[in-house]
């Protein structure tokens, strides 16, 4: 009984500080509720006897939001982030689809004939998590590895203002380097 | 604790995601929208394994789904800082010419 009151709780709060990111009126606020709603989904699927899912998406986004506050803080313009402001187009279009789109899946949610559990849970399911990523479904693994390096490299070259491309060309053979200030000594 | 209780708090969830994704324009709101509909693809994933079949192999696509969102965040905030970076645009608007 306890438990079910706290799951309703807490997916009140996801809601609510999910809906809290597009009402309140400074982003840094925006931050600190979406921040809010990830924690409360991470505490359900705490719940639901994920442990390990659950503590991974609270502290990743916990860590993700610090980021964002800073993001914000450089690049947004007029007083960082700390100004009202409210910028949407399109805003009864976008309610319209939103409230589709739940009425949809709400009714989908409703009408399926839901089927009876299969299985039972492990009695240690992140230990169960983890000899399964590293047994039978290491390809998860090995897919994602390279992905997540993928993505660390991809986005230093998006992100990064002048690197050795630029001073040296794409074969790193131009010389002299392409600087914005030449150096040396002239000769 | 349900899975239609589950599946009907992360379907709000997602709409509002949805809703902040169609509506705002500044690229990092967008982002925060794109994040809150993945935010309820997980609750529903949750839901759907613990109710319906609680083996490992939907943790495992759980963990696909957080590493999406990874890869999600990392590379929009690259794009953003790219964009501010050329043409000191932090507005979707400002950059129709991207929608491909």
């Amino acid at each position: 009984m306890i438990s079910d009151i706290a799951f309703w709780g807490f997916g009140l709060v996801a809601l609510l500080g999910g809906a809290a990111v597009f009402y309140v009126n400074s982003m840094a606020r925006a931050t600190y509720a979406l921040a809010l709603s990830f924690v409360a989904v991470g505490l359900q699927v705490l719940f639901l006897q994920q442990n390990y899912v659950g503590v991974v998406t609270i502290l990743m986004m916990v860590m993700e939001m610090a980021i964002m506050a800073v993001y914000m803080v450089m690049f947004m313009g007029m007083n960082p982030a700390l100004m009202p402001m409210s910028m949407v187009h399109g805003n009864r279009t976008a309610i319209a689809v939103a409230l589709t789109t739940f009425l949809g899946l709400a009714a989908g949610i409703l009408m399926v004939d839901w089927p009876a559990r299969l299985g039972g849970p492990s009695s240690d399911v992140t230990m169960a998590l983890g000899e399964s990523l590293m047994g039978p479904k290491m390809l998860v693994m090995a897919v994602i590895s390279p992905v997540m390096v993928a993505t660390i490299v991809a986005g230093v070259v998006l992100a990064a203002h002048r690197t050795r491309y630029d001073r040296l060309g794409d074969d790193l053979k131009q010389r002299p380097a392409d600087d914005p200030q030449p150096g040396g000594v002239g000769r | 604790m349900t899975l239609e209780a589950t599946l009907l708090i992360a379907a709000a969830i997602f709409s509002v995601g949805l809703y902040g994704a169609i509506s705002q324009q500044v690229v990092v709101m967008v982002m925060m929208g794109l994040e809150l509909m993945i935010n309820a693809v997980i609750l529903a994933a949750a839901g759907v394994w613990w109710f319906l079949a609680p083996d490992p192999t939907g943790q495992v696509l759980l963990m696909v789904i957080i590493a999406a969102m990874t890869v999600e965040m990392a590379m929009g905030f690259a794009v953003a800082t790219l964009l501010h970076r050329e043409r000191g645009a932090d507005m979707t608007d400002m950059a129709t010419d991207l929608s491909g």
